[in-house]
């Protein structure tokens, strides 16, 4: 019994050891794992891509321009993880018209150079994938759309891919950012069929499609671009979920917006909502580094201060 | 493989297609309206998509006159389906209240989705099945001029709720069969117990009616072998057609879903159909017709497919599948571009409409017009990509009202320049319309060597289109008639060669979306004044040669007794 015991500890405490080994690993590495998985299951299950050369172009179009600008702008090849999480996230988004091939080269192109030349203060302000697939549905929306129901309106591999993906959030400290757009856009949409005089199943109903797994797992968590602070990321999220509700009541109410905004809601209201809140974000802290530190910790302290000590924001830097 | 070998002549260009195409619907005394159909008040709000099929058009020499004659179908009660006959003047009479094919929307048997003609019976008199959101009807050709409804002595009169059917001779013993595609699983659309009627899937749905395979035993009465042959799909077919596919001379059958991915089953020996995925299941989208042609003239049956596209918000595109069965045993989708976006496309057809020897395509487009000023496919996309719960019960749909769907669509009528691409010249022939098409029918009406095109438009009004290509091009037609094969010769084979040109035609016992082209085969030579040679491959097996056979005429060719 008491030896029992004692193994048990022992295992529980190589467990502990391992849970925490794994927090220190880039967590980008287990959102590389996620962003596999969901193209697995797309794919096998699903034939989801529409041709291997899809998936071929995007991920040399994403890799080839982070290694290129990489190597200009600081003169090494940057980590190539990003680029295979964008190059991936293309893939499962977009879908062109015809055999078309060149969006998924151009917003390979766009979402990595975006993150080299849309920067305040050495930081990029977009997520990469988000910019490259709102630019292609403004500029194109005769020649690309995005996934939709390409994914088998199925219970079973979408809750899979829930399942790891909150686990994953959860682990890489931005769980809260995922609960927080999830509950205010069930909320604000509830509303929003409530003040429309609508049913709110319909409303409500996008959340539980892939496109939306796609963006609350990838696109409004990514570290690079989330802004720092717990609380300050909440809010963030709940600002992106009110414009999302307020692009969809333009639609709902036949304001002439751009099809995209039609199309994509949420990739859209994270377009605008996103970088301004980094921009005020980067803004902000840069004001507050600027007063002259009293010694050398006191940049740690802040950000502790701040709240942002986790292994996401780590990662982030 | 060879995809460029196109005409003596120079190929046709966006500047000449070498055809017009008029509207002289009303010249030929042809006044059919399509009228929708209504259903059950529980699916009211949603039932502007739910009725919005229907709209059929299919061609048969019912008289017997060697002249083609029109049937098109209604789908509300109490509106009459419109049999036309051919008069050979250019115009044509509506008779189909005194030959009995008119009154077939009633309560209690449902409403028309289409016919089919061929002689079940080979008494030499083509017969009809009207396949119906309902009962289906079988009618037998009495004497060229009446029918006689056999349904129940024929053991047919099962409700299915179907958008297609066709007659191929499966076993190849002669008598012709019937397939016959489900949509909605058999409720009673009018009298619903439940509104969870809809697909459970956009993409993969499974829970659609099952397709019915019904042998033909001889004697006016047929079987359901539907699970002993394993032909009994629930993917929501929309179309199909057949033809032998793999060259092992046994007519396969090719189906177009809804929500689904293409189907193709094999047929071996007449003993089973064998489902393959033959490259059909990697682009699972919304078949809703399928045709089959000799796109480059390789002397290949190929299939187009049409889908769905609209801009932003769905490319499920189009296919051109190339018939590599032989080979490989796959098909090789090479649609792009133009070719791949019609818009909401529905009916399509090969036909070589300039004579020049290949194939163009003419695509009706177009869901629902309505107020232009509502779009419903921002509610759709609500639904289309949430977990099917969200859109199996109908009535969770967010309500249809009087918004359009991929309405006020124009056809598409693509030249075929074989390497160089299909270009769209519909406005450049002078098919303009903005008709919801559904079905689209090719036949000669006037046996004049060109192909004229009639689209059946939902709920609203048929069209002719008058082909009137460069008179220099060269052209030969055959009619078949079957003698140990089934009379109507539907499933036989026609591969022409003529100085370096190739092609191969099927007679069709049911193509494209909800219809049926002449059965009488035209082929476009050029400047080509000869044939080199005629190939039929006829259902009973038996191959016939035809050496040097005359050219700009109708050519009828009896299948050999040896």
């Amino acid at each position: 019994m008491s030896n029992a015991t004692h193994v048990t500890a022992a295992e529980r405490n190589a467990f502990v050891r391992s849970w925490e080994r794994r927090s220190k690993l880039d967590p980008r590495y287990l959102i590389a794992f996620l962003i596999t998985l969901v193209l697995l299951a797309a794919q096998l299950r699903y034939h989801m891509f529409g041709g291997y050369e899809r998936l071929v172009l995007a991920l040399a179009a994403c890799m080839a321009t982070e290694a290129v600008l990489s190597w200009f702008d600081r003169g090494k090849i940057a980590n190539l993880l990003s680029a295979y999480i964008s190059g991936i996230s293309l893939t499962l988004l977009i879908k062109p018209q015809g055999g078309t091939l060149w969006p998924f080269v151009l917003g390979g192109f766009l979402a990595i150079a975006s993150k080299y030349v849309l920067k305040y203060r050495d930081n990029h302000l977009w997520n990469p994938t988000n910019f490259a697939v709102s630019a292609l549905l403004i500029a194109a929306p005769e020649r690309i759309s995005v996934l939709s129901h390409q994914f088998g309106n199925d219970v079973a591999t979408n809750l899979v891919i829930w399942i790891f993906g909150l686990v994953i959030a959860a682990r890489v400290g931005v769980l809260h950012i995922t609960l927080t757009y999830v509950v205010s856009f069930l909320l604000l949409n509830s509303v929003r069929a409530a003040a429309l005089g609508q049913a709110v199943l319909p409303e409500i109903a996008p959340i539980t499609g892939p496109m939306y797994q796609l963006f609350i797992f990838f696109m409004i968590t990514d570290p690079r671009t989330v802004v720092r602070g717990r609380r300050r990321q909440i809010v963030v999220a709940v600002l992106i979920a009110l414009m999302e509700t307020l692009i969809r009541f333009g639609s709902d109410k036949g304001w002439p917006l751009p099809t995209a905004f039609s199309v994509a809601p949420a990739f859209l209201a994270l377009a605008l909502v996103g970088p301004a809140a980094k921009w005020l974000d980067l803004r902000r802290i840069g004001r507050q580094t600027a007063v002259p530190a009293p010694s050398r910790a006191a940049p740690a302290k802040l950000r502790e201060a701040e709240g942002d000590s986790s292994p996401i924001a780590r990662g982030a830097r | 493989m060879r995809l460029d070998r196109g005409p003596i002549r120079p190929a046709a260009d966006a500047t000449h297609p070498g055809f017009v195409l008029r509207d002289e619907t009303a010249a030929a005394g042809i006044h059919f309206v399509h009228h929708r159909p209504t259903f059950d008040p529980k699916i009211a709000s949603i039932e502007p998509h739910v009725a919005a099929l229907g709209a059929s058009v299919s061609v048969a020499d019912f008289d017997g006159d060697e002249r083609p004659d029109l049937y098109f179908t209604n789908s509300r009660f109490g509106e009459p389906n419109a049999l036309y006959r051919n008069r050979g003047d250019g115009t044509f009479e509506e008779v189909a209240a005194s030959a009995g094919l008119a009154d077939l929307n009633r309560p209690g048997d449902g409403v028309s989705m289409g016919a089919v003609w061929g002689d079940f019976d080979n008494d030499g008199r083509e017969d009809v099945l009207v396949y119906r959101y309902g009962y289906p009807a079988l009618f037998r050709n009495v004497d060229g001029r009446h029918f006689e409804d056999v349904t129940a002595h024929a053991g047919l009169r099962r409700w299915v709720n179907s958008n297609g059917a066709i007659w191929v001779d499966f076993d190849r013993d002669g008598l012709l069969d019937l397939y016959v595609t489900a949509y909605f699983r058999d409720v009673d659309l009018w009298h619903l117990e439940t509104t969870k009627i809809m697909h459970n899937s956009f993409e993969f749905a499974t829970n659609g009616g099952k397709n019915l395979l019904f042998h033909n035993l001889g004697g006016g009465k047929f079987e359901d072998v539907t699970d002993k042959m394993g032909v009994g799909s629930t993917r929501w077919t929309l179309a199909a057609a057949s033809a032998d596919f793999n060259g092992d001379r046994w007519p396969d059958i090719y189906l177009a879903n809804d929500y689904g991915p293409e189907e193709l089953y094999l047929n071996d020996h007449g003993r089973r159909f064998v489902l393959t995925t033959a490259g059909l299941e990697s682009e699972s989208k919304s078949g809703m017709s399928v045709t089959l042609g000799d796109a480059y003239n390789r002397g290949r049956l190929d299939a187009f497919v049409t889908n769905i596209s609209e801009r932003g918000y769905l490319f499920q595109n189009n296919n051109l599948r190339l018939n590599q069965m032989p080979e490989t045993g796959r098909f090789r989708n090479v649609a792009e571009g133009a070719l791949a976006d019609a818009g909401w496309a529905w009916g399509a057809q090969f036909g070589d409409l300039n004579n020049d020897g290949a194939n163009e395509l003419f695509v009706a487009n177009g869901f629902i017009s309505a107020d232009r000023g509502k779009n419903y496919w921002y509610a759709m996309s609500k639904i289309a990509g949430a977990n099917a719960r969200f859109f199996e019960d109908a009535a969770t749909w967010p309500p249809f009202g009087n918004a359009s769907l991929s309405g006020y669509e124009r056809s598409r009528v693509y030249l075929n320049r074989g390497v160089a691409g299909w270009l769209d010249v519909a406005n450049k022939v002078g098919v303009t319309d903005l008709y919801d098409g559904r079905a689209v029918a090719l036949s000669d009406l006037a046996n004049h060597g060109a192909v004229d095109v009639i689209v059946a438009n939902q709920n609203q009004p048929a069209v002719l289109y008058r082909n009137h290509p460069d008179s220099t091009n060269h052209w030969i037609a055959f009619r078949l008639v079957g003698t140990k094969s089934n009379r109507s010769a539907i499933g036989a084979e026609v591969l022409l060669e003529s100085g370096g040109l190739t092609q191969r035609r099927v007679v069709d016992g049911g193509s494209g979306f909800a219809s049926q082209n002449d059965r009488r085969l035209h082929f476009g030579l050029g400047a080509r004044e000869w044939v080199d040679r005629v190939v039929i491959h006829w259902p009973s097996g038996a191959r016939q040669i035809l050496p040097r056979p005359p050219i700009d005429q109708f050519v009828t060719v009896v299948e050999a007794q040896r």
